[in-house]
């Protein structure tokens, strides 16, 4: 069991996640229970896990992931680690039950609950990561679940700016954090946190030792919401408050710390160390608890309150002494106790009065005396009152800053910061309590206030019995599982200390009572003041958000926009110009480097027939090239002349089934253009005017690069051709085309058989660009002057009409009557003729895609001379479904062979002989070749048919137009 | 035999870049196809030129391979002329879209000053 628990405590909440999503939307009930049992089963798990961590022992799960690359997905239990999984899951539950009154039924409540699970998976992964890599993965995924629970309510424009900041500074950090982990893995030679944790001196004396720290730092000041980077966390206040508790008190932002202190035997210690981590922490400690007073809205003082907090702790892992450590992370979980419990309290109180405005806000002691004692019981601990968890964390801060660590101006200031940041923390304690509890209750609130249900206030009431247990027992409580922790991180360096409330009179004492007292007095007389403040005193003007969006704005749009600018066109020849002259240049470039050689090697004589067929070839392109501007139809023909060249060429170079495959596509080919050609605008006669001077040199221009592109091509493949072949994969197929693939015709054994998976592939592309091309053209709008049918259409439909003895579009049917019956005559050829291509395909020249575009020929024959109304009235195609069948025949034949254990895609075969057709060979090669057919046959008809059918559309559509008016006409009438 | 087709593949080359160099969309449906035809003469004529030798195995399905053409430039080109065929017709299909929406057949959607 204690072999699995690793893993399934950072998979089960996954798993839970997901399946939350399943269960019925209607009700609140089972997404909580689920989410219960989850972090229950967590918190059971890790708390099973005790025993093995607890004589400094370490639980280690690992999988391999990429051994390659020295990834594994490496799982470590050690105190610290034991510590945190049983402070997330713990306090997850309690959330979620708090959750379960706090969230509206109105709410997505199982959107919450994906999110809120995926979170707590994320975050015990992180902390139970014993990969730097997988820590990091880990840690990207707390950002976005944060991201997405900070904009929940995402019809709030708060709560989607707070969420899109969030991410942005927490997303960067984990960038720089993946780059110093990287780093550090350089250093070490290894990402494994067993062996990074045991190399300290060799990453402290390491060149790149500074760049490895500051992009860490950078991961763990950002998550954590340090000084500079402090602007976010206010801004997250717009998420639900279950997830400000949960994310922005006691896990996410802790991430931070957690990796700090994770890497602290490590990274710390050094001069780089103390001023960076010492100057982040000393300034949030400071400017945090400032802010804090003049906070308006509850959740951003206690938002605030954190940063300041979190500042503590992070001055506390600068000063490198071990006691300062152990005050560190014990500040981590005192802060967490009364954070969580005062952000559901504020919750709480949100939720009963329908405001969190201080302002607002007064005597509600009298409607909520119990939430009210509660709540004051976690101010008077995040204040740092004695008797209470907070009073003994913040001593033995007291007792760290005052000791001498460095010889630093900092280390000098440590004391006198600590004693202000602390006051000023007593201050923003008092106000809460004092503006929200006591006083006079205001004449009314948006709603009346009451007590919560008990399972509402039962999470509050839980953590701040912890305070005061903590704070009063320490030893009897705290104290082991402390131990054990500090142990972990510290090792031999472990110090002794005392967590004794009364250690007599000291120095600390005395700071904490002047703390106390000087809090006290600024309240008294600054509380007004602070009351009524609209914006901060001093640093009113300075907003670390404005400068955020500011950057943003510089960075995303005006530098976005600069850049296109400057470097992008939205013009197609430029690009186009581009491409080809780097296609060129990366032809020529090697060229140039090791020369071009021609050979003498020659596959057969020169052949004055074959020279002829492409002096026919080759004028068809040129002229193909210059008509495509004016006579579409000539320039179409022109191209239909090349490709019956290329097909001919197939022919003569042993490439039967290449030239059957060129064939029927130049056919459906020269259908698709001609039927595109409806589409497009007539010529306007301005553009036959001669051209410019401008003109001509564009002109040149391109007809030189063309000629050079044409040269350089001609060259290349002269000198290709011209050299003995090489030992090539040939003579592979060749010799296993019969005896391991079962078919003669060794280029379809290749397409089917040996290379199945590539061809697989490539119908996959033509099923997808065939429902593009149908997708496209569902919206398809013509423009205005395409809309109206062609002239020539219009004088025989007027003709018809005219005549009495004439219906519309009898003059079509019959010029078309001989080639409608000739191709109705021809349809079951058709038909044979592609069975026969398929069947034979293995062996000789066929297959299915020569007889999937044979097969979608002789249903476009079909439109072309009966037309489109006719040929739809006597058949149903269902291109879509022979796509879908098709792909499916494919993919399930390779899926069969592995059934039997082979690899997907091994074929099978053997020769079966039928009545009336012979010995036929029955692979299930064949299987898949009949999969490859049907796509062909619907990809094709597909795209032919959608095209074809815009015309009908518009038709209808026009005609639709007139009934509607002829009806409008008539109402007018009667 | 082998300099008329890299003449040939050389000229289809020539043509279709030009032709995608211009300002028209048709133009630049015709020069791809032109472009198509080059490059799955050339990939075919990688496993060099041979006469009456196609890739089809006698009876017994034994066969040296020094009297057999390469299969493999075959089969890649076989799939590459049906893919050519999907990818212009797509290719025609967002053209006449973009005309239907903008008015102009300029591969711009509008007609260069």
């Amino acid at each position: 069991m204690e072999l699995y628990s690793l893993p399934l405590i950072i998979a089960l909440p996954f798993v839970a996640g997901l399946a939350a999503t399943l269960l019925p939307s209607d009700s609140r009930a089972p997404a909580t229970w689920l989410a219960c049992a989850t972090t229950l089963a967590c918190l059971a798990l890790t708390l099973s896990l005790y025993p093995s961590v607890h004589g400094g022992g370490i639980v280690r799960q690992r999988f391999e992931w990429i051994p390659s690359l020295g990834l594994d997905v490496a799982l470590r239990m050690d105190g610290f680690a034991w510590i945190f999984a049983a402070l997330i899951s713990g306090i997850g539950l309690l959330v979620v039950v708090y959750t379960r009154y706090y969230i509206s039924p109105e709410d997505p409540v199982r959107r919450f609950h994906l999110f809120f699970l995926a979170f707590t998976g994320s975050m015990l992964g992180v902390v139970l990561a014993g990969n730097l890599i997988l820590l990091v993965v880990f840690w990207e995924l707390t950002s976005i679940f944060s991201f997405l629970l900070i904009g929940y309510w995402h019809h709030n424009q708060a709560a989607r700016d707070g969420a899109r900041m969030a991410l942005t500074i927490t997303a960067i950090g984990g960038l720089a954090l993946l780059g110093g982990v990287l780093v550090v893995g350089h250093i070490v030679g290894s990402y494994d946190l067993d062996t990074v944790l045991a190399s300290g001196d060799a990453i402290r004396n390491h060149d790149l030792y500074v760049p490895a720290l500051l992009l860490i730092l950078l991961g763990t000041l950002t998550k954590s919401a340090q000084f500079p980077f402090q602007f976010w966390l206010p801004n997250a206040m717009a998420a639900p408050t279950p997830v400000s508790a949960f994310l922005h008190s006691a896990t996410m932002v802790k991430a931070g710390v957690f990796l700090m202190a994770r890497l602290w035997p490590v990274l710390s210690g050094t001069p780089e160390w103390f001023l960076i981590v010492g100057l982040a922490g000393m300034i949030s400690l400071v400017l945090g608890a400032y802010l804090a007073m003049f906070q308006q809205d509850l959740k951003g003082l206690l938002a605030y309150s954190t940063i300041s907090h979190l500042g503590l702790i992070t001055l506390l892992l600068s000063l490198g002494s071990p006691l300062a450590a152990v005050a560190a992370i014990f500040h981590m979980l005192n802060h967490a106790t009364f954070k969580a419990s005062l952000f559901m309290a504020a919750g709480i109180i949100d939720h009963e009065t329908g405001t969190r405005d201080l302002r607002r806000l007064s005597g509600l002691f009298q409607y909520m005396p119990v939430t009210g004692t509660l709540a004051m019981v976690a101010s008077a601990a995040m204040a740092g009152v004695p008797l209470l968890n907070g009073f003994l964390s913040k001593e033995m801060f007291f007792a760290e800053a005052v000791e001498t660590h460095a010889d630093s101006w900092l280390d000098t200031a440590a004391p006198y910061a600590a004693v202000l940041g602390s006051a000023l923390a007593v201050t923003y304690s008092i106000r809460l309590i004092h503006s929200i509890f006591l006083g006079v209750p205001p004449e009314s609130f948006p709603r009346e206030p009451h007590e919560p249900p008990f399972w509402m206030g039962f999470p509050v009431m839980f953590l701040v019995v912890a305070c005061l247990v903590v704070g009063i027992i320490p030893g009897l409580t705290i104290g082991p599982f402390l131990q054990v922790a500090v142990s972990s991180v510290l090792g031999a360096a472990t110090p002794q200390y005392s967590l004794a409330v009364w250690h007599g009179f000291t120095l600390p004492l005395a700071m904490s009572a002047i703390a106390l007292a000087a809090g006290t007095l600024l309240y008294l007389f600054a509380g007004g003041y602070l009351e009524r403040a609209e914006s901060q005193f001093l640093f009113g003007r300075i907003q670390g958000r404005r400068i955020f969006e500011l950057v943003m704005v510089a960075i995303s749009w005006r530098g976005a926009r600069l850049v296109e600018q400057v470097f992008g066109t939205r013009r197609l020849q430029p690009q186009m110009h581009l491409l080809v002259a780097a296609a060129v240049a990366a032809a020529a470039t090697p060229l140039f480097a090791s020369g071009l050689g021609f050979g003498t090697y020659s596959g057969g004589r020169t052949d004055f027939a074959f020279a002829g067929l492409w002096a026919i070839g080759m004028v068809c392109a040129v002229a193909a090239a210059q008509r495509a501007k004016f006579h579409r139809l000539a320039a179409l023909v022109l191209l239909g002349g090349t490709g019956l060249v290329t097909c001919l060429s197939f022919v003569w170079l042993s490439a039967p089934d290449l030239a059957a495959t060129q064939l029927l596509v130049e056919i459906v080919t020269t259908v698709l253009i001609l039927l595109g050609l409806r589409w497009l605008p007539k010529r306007s006669e301005a553009l036959r005017e001669p051209i410019g001077p401008l003109a001509r040199a564009r002109h040149f221009r391109d007809l030189t690069i063309a000629v050079v592109a044409g040269v350089g091509m001609t060259a290349i493949s002269y000198a290709v051709m011209t050299r003995k072949p090489p030992d090539t994969i040939a003579h592979f197929f060749i010799e296993k085309a019969y005896s391991e693939g079962g078919g003669r015709n060794v280029v379809n054994v290749i397409l089917v058989d040996f290379r199945g998976f590539d061809t697989l592939g490539e119908i996959t592309v033509l099923g997808i660009v065939a429902l593009t091309v149908f997708a496209l053209l569902r919206r398809f709008r013509p423009a205005p002057d395409s809309i109206e049918r062609p002239e020539q259409q219009r004088v025989q439909l007027s003709y018809d009409e005219a005549e009495p003895d004439r219906g519309a579009g009898a003059t079509p049917a019959e010029y078309l009557y001989v080639p409608s019956v000739l191709v109705q005559w021809m349809f079951p050829v058709v038909i044979v003729l592609a069975a026969y291509l398929f069947l034979r395909g293995h062996d000789a020249p066929g297959g299915g895609f020569a007889a999937g575009v044979a097969m979608a020929a002789g249903f476009v024959l079909q439109y072309m001379a009966g037309g489109t109304v006719w040929v739809e009235d006597r058949l149903r195609i269902l291109p879509v479904r022979w796509i879908g069948a098709g792909l499916l025949l494919a993919a399930l034949t390779g899926a069969a062979s592995m059934l039997v254990g082979d690899a997907f895609l091994t074929s099978y075969f053997r020769y079966v002989s039928l009545p009336l057709l012979g010995k036929l060979p029955m692979a299930s090669a064949t299987m898949f070749d009949l999969g490859v057919f049907s796509l062909v046959v619907g990809a094709t008809v597909l795209m032919l048919i959608a095209i074809a059918h815009q015309s009908i559309r518009r038709l209808r559509a026009a005609r639709l137009e007139e009934e509607r008016q002829v009806v409008e006409e008539s109402r007018q009438w009667n | 035999m082998e300099l008329t087709l890299a003449v040939a593949i050389g000229v289809l080359t020539g043509s279709g870049v030009w032709l995608i160099l211009r300002p028209r969309t048709y133009q630049l449906v015709i020069g791809l196809s032109l472009l198509s035809y080059a490059v799955n003469l050339f990939i075919f004529s990688m496993g060099r030129l041979r006469v009456g030798a196609a890739p089809v195995l006698g009876a017994d399905g034994s066969g040296n391979p020094a009297d057999f053409a390469d299969p493999v430039p075959q089969a890649l080109v076989l799939t590459a002329i049906v893919i050519g065929f999907a990818t212009t017709a797509l290719l025609l299909v967002v053209l006449i879209a973009a005309r239907g929406l903008t008015g102009s057949d300029h591969v711009d959607g509008r007609e260069s000053r």
